[in-house]
């Protein structure tokens, strides 16, 4: 105990180190138990969702909350680099703005009211299905058509590729729609 | 896409970023890489440090200005005049690169008798119709080469239907398999000497002239990149959207393709075109499309009355003799498996009737005038922010007050979900919350983190990102909100059992769900996509197992071999052992990291230099062997003859690398695929201060489309004295797009907190404007203001005799979020080029004064005031 209290004593760590006093000699207790934000955390591998360079992410997370979000060192492209987006994506989902609640606005009113998910999607499945329904052509001059124009989709680029794949089976394999469209171009 | 896709066959990026680091001249156009691309730009950092020479050709200086050797400004919208100068000063100067023109382009084809080239006919190639405003590409083929017929009539196409990215490839209007070449190259007719002719008067004067950039400096970049060829050297091409958000877009892409063929640099170390995009999955997004005009895998959709009759007829109108398209009713039959299952037969053609047909312009832009107009009821919105982030904001937003409903999704309330209380419509009087009858659904989504699911990344390389957390309360995964979606549909269908659920009935739609709230397994779609043997039910490791027979299915065949078995996911292995990054992540086809690399090596198999080796012919082993997946035949040797009868790639040369074209070269000329003409051509922006010099007679790209009406005026140039000066909109290193995943957050808004207008000193002084005042920036369509930027780093430039100022605008800003400000995209227009409907937002006119303009309904009238003054 007293042995261990002496070692740390800063003078005898320098006389017996030759150190200046501004190392580890220094530290106070609290400093000495100081461990990074990610100790204890799980690392999952993440890809930073904002550009197409594609840089590698460590995810840290612990007991179900998201603690960091750092550039992975592995990776072959980005060698452990984020540029000032990729290393806000921690802030893009904790920040307080985050949506957590459906919002619904009613026709010609003034302000949202929260509805809960089950209502929405059924009463999104039934605007969809209604408008279909009477939109819908399954032929012209007896040719195939099977398609709507009335409902579009627009959005991709930062969705994932089986995100993309569900949208356009569903959308176009499954209900005719035609008007689909996203960021990308050439 | 077209642009590469025409060109060398596939619509993405030929090379890996890594492999800048390998190049010896590196030509950054039409992008600020160090700015936009930052972490891939260590790559160029790091050439640079290896004796690399780095180029960056901008109207702005930007950080990759300062990390270049050389900066040149030019006038926005002058690009193919640049590269068409580089195309002439290596055509002329003999600094092409023989041994590869002649073996790997089509430089020695001979084209027909009655093409007639652009340079002949004052702007317009031969096929054009004026009344029609486009052009039927039949004159375009090659010499020997049959017009695709029936019954005497060019089989339609697309020509007629628009849309463009399926038409990355040839073999659309005609056979070409057949021609005839001149190995000499001196036929006047080949085509090696056509574009000798096309180019010859893309001078250094020409270039002074149009782009404002001095003779002997653009003679020191030409001397510079045209050095990177060659058996030891290779030079690559970097660009973004500086170059695809033009009328000419596609074109000037072509015109790069050109100049790395003539140069030998595609499919080798340090070459190639590394097009850079600025979403996360935007490569994805068109490989699995969420877009109108083509199927997973750039197969295209069927068009209503033109190749839609029979599926014989579209398979027809699709397949090539030879090359990889010849297997395009093997991907195709895949596919119609992979989504409709058992439903599909080859008695009801495998399911083709129940894809919709296309009937005209279903684009984004197309359909958000047809929204203005009426014409749509519902509309989704999954990640994208159009109130702020479209061409001609104000009509954006008028026209999401004509849905009857619209569903948002994202992380925040973003300002298309909020058009219809806080807009500057409402600001301004010109819609009432209250008259406005849309109903709104805002529903929140979930974080990368809080989803599994792969991006497709800049370099085609699929990479997995894994959920670590629980999206916060009723925040879900698109593909929770599509799949739960798609179940209702399914079990409304299965009780309405009326030949229009038809489609709805035969889609296969079970996944295996997880958690409380019933995630689909990301990784079970990742399975679709990817492909089974029916058989046996075993997963598929490459697209060349897929059959025609209905015993195999796969949702996209490019991406075949990412998940090869039940226990292993490509894109989600994270174990790189080289340079490529090999062992990381799943690049696609088959995880090449260069494609077409066959053409790292000489016709012999032999590598070209020690010091470019890549990928060579082992004769002992009689395979193809060295530093990457070979994107060829792995044991066809470099002297194997074509036998048409077996198809594929053993339908083409053993010396020819680019094996989804049907003759196997890289296409110098295009001829079938593209809608603006085979060539290259320049034409000025739609709205542009400055005549054509090249074709007076046509000022814009002819077949291009200005969707010009009342509300969506343009300015008369090139003489519009309202609007002096060349205006182009650009991206910040610190915010994102239109904002939506940036502007909420505080360490990025603190970072770039407001909106600018970037202006040189002599602008300002022409204005009387000082540093930091607020000015207004006026086109057509609508005003808003900035804080001037007064820097040096714009410059004005000499154009024919003139000075010509430009503004430089970030378009990051809107209503809502931490940081707000004016939208920079309601100056510009709804525009439409003709390959791939894409506006122009990189060059276009328009005027600076001093001061803000008011708010509320009088900014209206001072836009009409002066919209009014003309002199």
């Amino acid at each position: 105990m007293l042995r261990d209290l002496l070692s740390r004593w800063p003078v005898l760590q320098q006389i017996r180190t030759g150190s200046d006093g501004t190392g580890a000699e220094s530290w106070s207790e609290r400093t000495r138990n100081l461990k990074p934000k990610t100790a204890g955390c799980e690392v999952t591998r993440g890809v930073c969702p904002y550009c197409a360079v594609g840089c590698g992410q460590l995810v840290y997370h612990k007991d179900g909350k998201l603690i960091s979000i750092e550039g992975d060192p592995a990776s072959p492209i980005s060698r452990g680099h984020l540029c000032p987006k990729g290393s806000n994506t921690h802030q893009l989902h904790t920040h307080p703005g985050r949506l957590t609640k459906v919002k619904y606005r009613r026709p010609h009113a003034k302000d949202w009211e929260d509805i809960d998910l089950d209502t929405a999607m059924n009463m999104i499945a039934d605007r969809v299905w209604d408008a279909r329904e009477r939109t819908f052509e399954e032929t012209r001059n007896g040719e195939s058509l099977m398609q709507t124009t009335a409902i579009a989709h627009l959005g991709g680029a930062t969705l994932d590729n089986e995100e993309n794949y569900l949208i356009k089976k569903l959308f176009s394999g499954g209900l005719g729609m035609v008007c689909i469209s996203n960021q990308a171009r050439i | 896409m077209p642009g590469l896709g025409t060109s060398v066959g596939r619509g993405g990026a030929t090379t890996a970023q890594q492999s800048l680091a390998d190049s010896d001249a590196i030509l950054i156009m039409g992008s600020s890489m160090a700015e936009q691309h930052p972490v891939g730009y260590q790559w160029v950092v790091e050439a640079r440090e290896r004796g690399c020479k780095v180029i960056h050709v901008d109207p702005r200086f930007t950080r990759t200005s300062a990390t270049a050797d050389i900066w040149v400004p030019l006038r926005a919208g002058s690009d193919i005049v640049f590269l068409g100068g580089l195309i002439h000063y290596v055509l002329e100067n003999e600094k092409w690169f023989k041994e590869y023109v002649l073996h790997y382009t089509n430089a020695s084809t001979i084209l027909r008798d009655d093409y007639v080239d652009a340079e002949d006919a004052g702007g317009l190639f031969s096929g054009w119709d004026a009344e029609k405003k486009k052009y039927d590409p039949e004159t375009w083929l090659y010499k020997g080469s049959e017009p695709k017929k029936e019954n005497g009539q060019s089989l339609p196409g697309h020509h007629d239907a628009g849309g463009g990215h399926a038409k990355d490839r040839g073999g659309e209007a005609g056979n070409t398999t057949e021609f005839e070449t001149d190995d000499t190259l001196q036929h006047p007719r080949c085509i090696f000497q056509v574009l000798k002719r096309h180019f010859a008067r893309y001078t250094p004067e020409m270039v002074e002239r149009s782009c404002g950039v001095p003779q002997d400096v653009f003679l020191r970049v030409a001397e510079t990149y045209a050095a990177a060829s060659g058996r030891s050297k290779t030079g690559c091409i970097c660009y973004a959207v500086g170059w695809t958000q033009h009328s000419t877009g596609v074109q000037i892409i072509r015109a790069a393709a050109i100049l790395q063929l003539l140069l030998g640099n595609f499919g080798r170390p340090g070459g190639g075109i590394l097009a850079l995009r600025g979403h996360a999955s935007i490569q994805g997004s068109t490989d699995i499309p969420t877009l109108y005009d083509i199927l997973p895998g750039y197969m295209p959709m069927p068009f209503f009355d033109a190749d839609s009759k029979t599926f014989e007829q579209y398979i027809k109108q699709h397949s090539t003799e030879a090359g990889l398209w010849t297997k395009f009713e093997d991907f195709m039959v895949s596919f119609l498996k992979a989504w409709y299952g058992d439903a599909a037969t080859k008695e009801n053609q495998w399911g083709f009737n129940f894809l919709p047909r296309v009937t005209g312009d279903h684009s984004e832009l197309g359909y958000w005038l047809d929204m203005k107009d009426g014409k749509l009821e519902g509309l989704f919105v999954m990640g994208q922010n159009p109130a702020v982030g479209a061409p001609n904001g104000r009509l954006q937003r008028k026209a999401m007050a004509n849905l009857k409903w619209l569903v948002v999704r994202d992380l925040v309330e973003i300002e298309t979900s909020t058009f219809w209380k806080d807009s500057p419509e409402i600001e301004r009087g010109e819609l009432r919350t209250e008259d406005i009858a849309t109903e709104v659904f805002l529903m929140p989504a979930a974080g990368p983190a809080e989803k599994s699911g792969s991006f497709t990344n800049t370099q085609r390389l699929l990479q997995w990102h894994n959920k670590a957390v629980e999206p916060p309360g009723d925040a879900r995964s698109e593909l929770w909100f599509v799949y739960h979606l798609g179940r209702m549909f399914k079990g409304r269908a299965a009780r309405e059992r009326t030949p229009k659920n038809d489609a709805l009935n035969a889609l296969t739609w079970e996944l295996p769900t997880e958690g409380a709230v019933a995630e689909p397994s990301a990784e079970a779609v990742l399975a679709e996509i990817n492909g089974r043997d029916l058989t046996t039910g075993k997963l598929l490791s490459t697209f060349e197992d897929l059959k025609r027979d209905g015993t195999t299915m796969s949702g996209c065949w490019i991406y075949t071999g990412v998940k090869p078995a039940e226990n292993r996911n490509v894109a989600n292995e994270r174990s790189a052992h080289d340079a490529l990054g090999h062992g990381w992540g799943f690049a696609w086809p088959k995880d090449t990291r260069i494609i077409y690399n066959r053409a790292s090596a000489a016709p012999d198999g032999t590598p070209w230099s020690e010091e470019k080796k890549f990928v060579w012919w082992d004769e002992e082993k009689r395979e193809w062997t060295g530093k990457d997946i070979t994107d060829f035949k792995k044991d066809m040797p470099p002297d194997h003859k074509r036998d048409l009868s077996k198809g594929g790639l053993e339908a083409l040369d053993g010396d020819k690398p680019f094996g989804m074209h049907p003759d196997g070269r890289g296409w110098l000329y295009v001829n079938s695929g593209l809608k603006d003409g085979p060539l290259p051509t320049h034409f000025e922006p739609l709205e542009s201060p400055v005549e054509n010099p090249l074709y007076p007679q046509h000022q814009s790209n002819p077949p291009s489309d200005k969707k010009q009406r009342p509300d969506n005026p343009y300015a008369s140039t090139p003489h519009d004295s309202r609007f002096p000066f060349v205006l182009t909109t650009y991206r910040l290193t610190e915010h994102h797009t239109a904002g939506g995943m940036s502007r909420s957050l505080s360490h990025l808004s603190e970072l770039q907190p407001e909106l600018f207008a970037e202006i040189s000193l002599e602008l300002a002084e022409l204005t009387g404007v000082s540093p930091n005042d607020y000015v207004t920036i006026v086109t057509p369509r609508a005003l808003i203001s900035a804080r001037a930027l007064v820097t040096p780093r714009m410059t004005p430039l000499i154009i024919q005799g003139h000075q010509i100022h430009q503004v430089g605008l970030p378009y990051h800003w809107g209503w809502k979020g931490i940081v707000t400000g004016d939208v920079a995209n309601d100056l510009l227009a709804i525009s439409q080029d003709p390959n791939v409907r894409i506006m122009e937002t990189k060059g276009l006119v328009c005027n600076l004064i001093p001061g803000r303009h008011p708010a509320g309904h009088k900014a209206l009238d001072e836009l009409h005031e002066l919209l009014e003054e003309r002199p």
